[in-house]
């Protein structure tokens, strides 16, 4: 929207190698992206300078230079706040957004208001430290921002990520080795399942289904009629079922049950549902509402590729066979496919699969033959022809992708409470954001959410990894000591958390690590998952819930409570139905 | 046997070896030569295989009748299927399936299943978790 594509501009190893400036905002890189941490750390021993935006005291925010602890949600008050001292101070580099950029003066009138002052009375940021945090930025000879789901996962993520580049751009952070804007992918192949079209309004290497030219190409290497119209996004299907428009729903290797927000309300969807088929190699939370299950091989067990954050495209090999009658994912829709008549599905291995893609969109893989890819560790598209050596750096020398080539720059303004029409209107489409859920008399704290270092999303892998599970047994909410005390709460004692759509019971870690009045927690455990509690208003453009902030209640609870409601979520959640289904299995078929 | 792959948790995509014998993964060792990870890993990378070898893993179709899960064959499971998709296709229309891709599964499966989402059925509702 804003640069012309929504990738890692550049790639890690830069960050140790090349970047005087890190700034960090709304990634927990520590526990989350370990080994992209170290590149960080690793540029700090040779010199650089880290800035940590993050409203927890994460292992980066205790490593920076400057921490800037803003409250959960406050991120455009930051970003503006730091542009406006930029652009005040003249350190934006002008030679640079003349050429390469759009709506600078936009910008300019966008951040006015976002004085330190204003920024240090919403936000609590020292002027000092904002400042400075601007300054050390705008003053690197290569500065790189990373960011990941606690700039998106709002109502205005779209805006964050808009000041985000707007940031880069007006510094001229952009196109050069040890700079960018890189969002850091959350899950191994995020990327690719980008890539390869899994999404409702692109074909594989972003080419939009709404695109005459797009859809005659595919068209003609499928050699069948595509739909124009673009599909739903996740968060819309719960609502089009209960609507019945949706009737059959198939979902392979993903939990939304317990991953999607509000769950309740999914949940509903799913048992309405006429055909729900899953494919995992668990019997999920989701599966065990499912009509059919099918068994899917595991991650070391099937040849393929991911790619990673940087558009780095990677050979994953076979190393053991599948257990039982499990397949691989693309075996079974080949299966599928041949067994509703289609053509087009007569694949022998994953290589012919992967030939087929590079002839489809030769301008971005074309050039990464398996063969190529056996000898290196990976390639980063686009990649278009096999002299080609891929592509670390997007945007070399200020060239965009945007229709213009040039970068445009957003206004964008942000309220928790709203920002007033008037102000709005002074803008040529402006993006706006304000917290959905605040909190009040009755929630009196902001519930924010994430995951940790030793668990992975939904748990699946990693709570049936023995190591993993003894490391992280159980759920944790972290309250700040000063909470506690009022709350008269100490380390290991149970609370209940509610919100508007939900209650789980939860064990008490007392930590600075989050501020008054804030608390936090993951999704990684099914006996207190706070996908129960989230709320699922979204971003207007990327439909991405808005899971860092709700307003919630705390009651401290007998440890009889706490049990009373884990058997309840045990019910809810079908436990015992998985030892059942195991038992079953064992005795083979019986149809 | 030592296999040369990509770690299968977060997007940083560390290389790894896995350690095999017997059919049965004994170990992961990090990758020396890897541009990102260089010869380190995560507690995840070193010891989030082991969900492979547990029990409960799904080891055959279940189609579920009068409530309860019951083994089956691929060819029923996978002709149950079919048919309930032909027939909800021809009541209701393509846009009546969606289907949720997966940021776990490889750029092959994905590449195959949103082919068949768009090919097969005739609709655009495919999304995966990027969001979530």
């Amino acid at each position: 929207m804003t640069l012309g594509g929504g990738a890692m501009t550049n790639t890690i190893p830069e960050i140790s190698q090349y970047s005087d400036v890190v700034f960090i905002i709304g990634s927990n890189t520590g526990e989350c992206h370990p080994l992209i941490a170290k590149h960080v750390i690793q540029a700090q021993s040779r010199g650089a300078k880290l800035i940590v935006a993050d409203p927890r005291m994460t292992d980066m925010a205790n490593k920076a230079d400057i921490w800037l602890r803003l409250p959960v949600g406050h991120n455009i008050t930051l970003l503006n706040g730091l542009m406006h001292v930029i652009i005040k101070e003249k350190l934006y580099k002008a030679e640079f957004i003349q050429e390469h950029a759009d709506g600078f003066d936009d910008l300019t009138r966008a951040v006015e208001d976002y004085t330190p002052a204003y920024v240090e009375d919403l936000t609590g940021i020292s002027q000092q430290d904002l400042i400075a945090a601007a300054r050390l930025y705008a003053g690197a000879g290569a500065a790189v921002i990373l960011y990941c789901m606690g700039v998106t996962q709002f109502t205005y993520g779209t805006g964050t990520v808009a000041s985000v580049s707007n940031l880069a751009v007006i510094t001229g952070n952009l196109g050069r080795p040890g700079t960018g804007v890189c969002p850091l992918r959350g899950q191994n192949n995020v990327q690719g399942a980008c890539d390869m079209g899994g999404l409702p309004n692109v074909f594989p290497g972003y080419l939009s289904v709404t695109d005459e030219k797009h859809r005659a190409r595919f068209e003609k290497a499928w050699n069948t009629q595509l739909p124009p119209k673009p599909g739903l996004r996740i968060p819309e299907v719960a609502d089009a079922v209960h609507q019945g428009k949706v009737k059959a729903l198939y979902v392979f290797g993903e939990n939304p049950v317990m991953s999607d927000p509000d769950n309740n309300h999914f949940i509903h969807a799913l048992q309405e549902l006429e055909l729900l088929v899953v494919q995992d190699i668990f019997l999920t939370e989701t599966a065990r509402l499912a009509h059919v299950v099918l068994p899917a091989a595991g991650w070391a067990e099937k040849e393929g590729s991911f790619s990673n954050t940087e558009r780095r495209v990677q050979r994953v090999r076979k190393a053991i066979e599948p257990p039982g009658n499990a397949k691989t994912d693309w075996w079974i829709f080949c299966a599928l496919a041949q067994k509703m008549g289609a053509k087009g599905f007569e694949y022998q291995n994953t290589q012919e699969i992967w030939d087929e893609l590079r002839q489809v969109v030769p301008e971005k893989w074309g050039g990464m033959t398996y063969a190529r890819l056996d000898q290196v560790r990976g390639l980063n598209w686009p990649c278009p022809n096999e002299e080609h050596a891929g592509t670390p750096i997007l945007y070399v020398g200020g060239k965009f992708t945007t229709p213009t080539g040039k970068a445009n720059l957003k206004a964008v303004l942000f309220h928790p409470t709203g920002v007033a029409e008037d102000k709005i209107k002074e803008f040529k489409n402006p993006i706006v954001g304000k917290i959905a859920e605040l909190p009040d008399r009755e929630y009196a704290f902001t519930l924010t959410t994430g995951r940790r270092g030793y668990h992975y999303h939904t748990g699946t892998m990693t709570r049936k990894s023995l190591p993993l599970n003894q490391v992280g047994p159980e759920q944790m909410v972290e309250v700040n000591p000063q909470d506690a005390a009022v709350l008269e709460i100490e380390d290991g004692d149970y609370v209940k958390l509610t919100t508007r759509r939900g209650n789980i019971a939860v064990k008490v870690w007392v930590t600075d690590r989050v501020p008054e009045k804030t608390v936090f927690t993951t999704f990684h455990f099914w006996e207190a998952n706070v996908n129960e509690l989230t709320v699922k208003d979204t971003d207007p453009l990327s439909v991405i819930p808005e899971y860092k902030v709700a307003a919630v209640k705390i009651e401290k609870i007998s440890l009889a409570e706490a049990k009373a409601l884990y058997l309840e979520k045990a019910q809810k959640y079908r436990v015992e139905l998985e030892q059942e289904v195991v038992a079953e299995m064992q005795k083979g078929w019986r149809v | 046997m030592k296999v040369l792959t990509v770690c299968p948790y977060c997007g940083t995509g560390c290389g790894l070896n896995v350690l095999v014998e017997n059919n049965r993964i004994v170990g992961v060792e990090a990758d020396s030569s890897h541009p990102v990870s260089g010869g380190e890993l995560c507690i995840k990378g070193y010891f989030g295989y082991k969900h492979l070898e547990d029990s409960r893993r799904l080891t055959t179709p279940l189609i579920k009748k009068n409530g309860k899960f019951v083994p089956t064959s691929w060819d029923e499971a996978l002709g149950f299927i079919a048919q309930r998709l032909t027939d909800i296709k021809q009541q209701s229309g393509p846009d009546a399936f969606a289907l949720f891709a997966s940021a776990r599964a490889t750029n092959e499966e994905n590449y195959v299943a949103q082919k068949f989402a768009r090919a097969v059925i005739g609709t655009n509702n495919i999304d995966h978790c990027a969001r979530l």
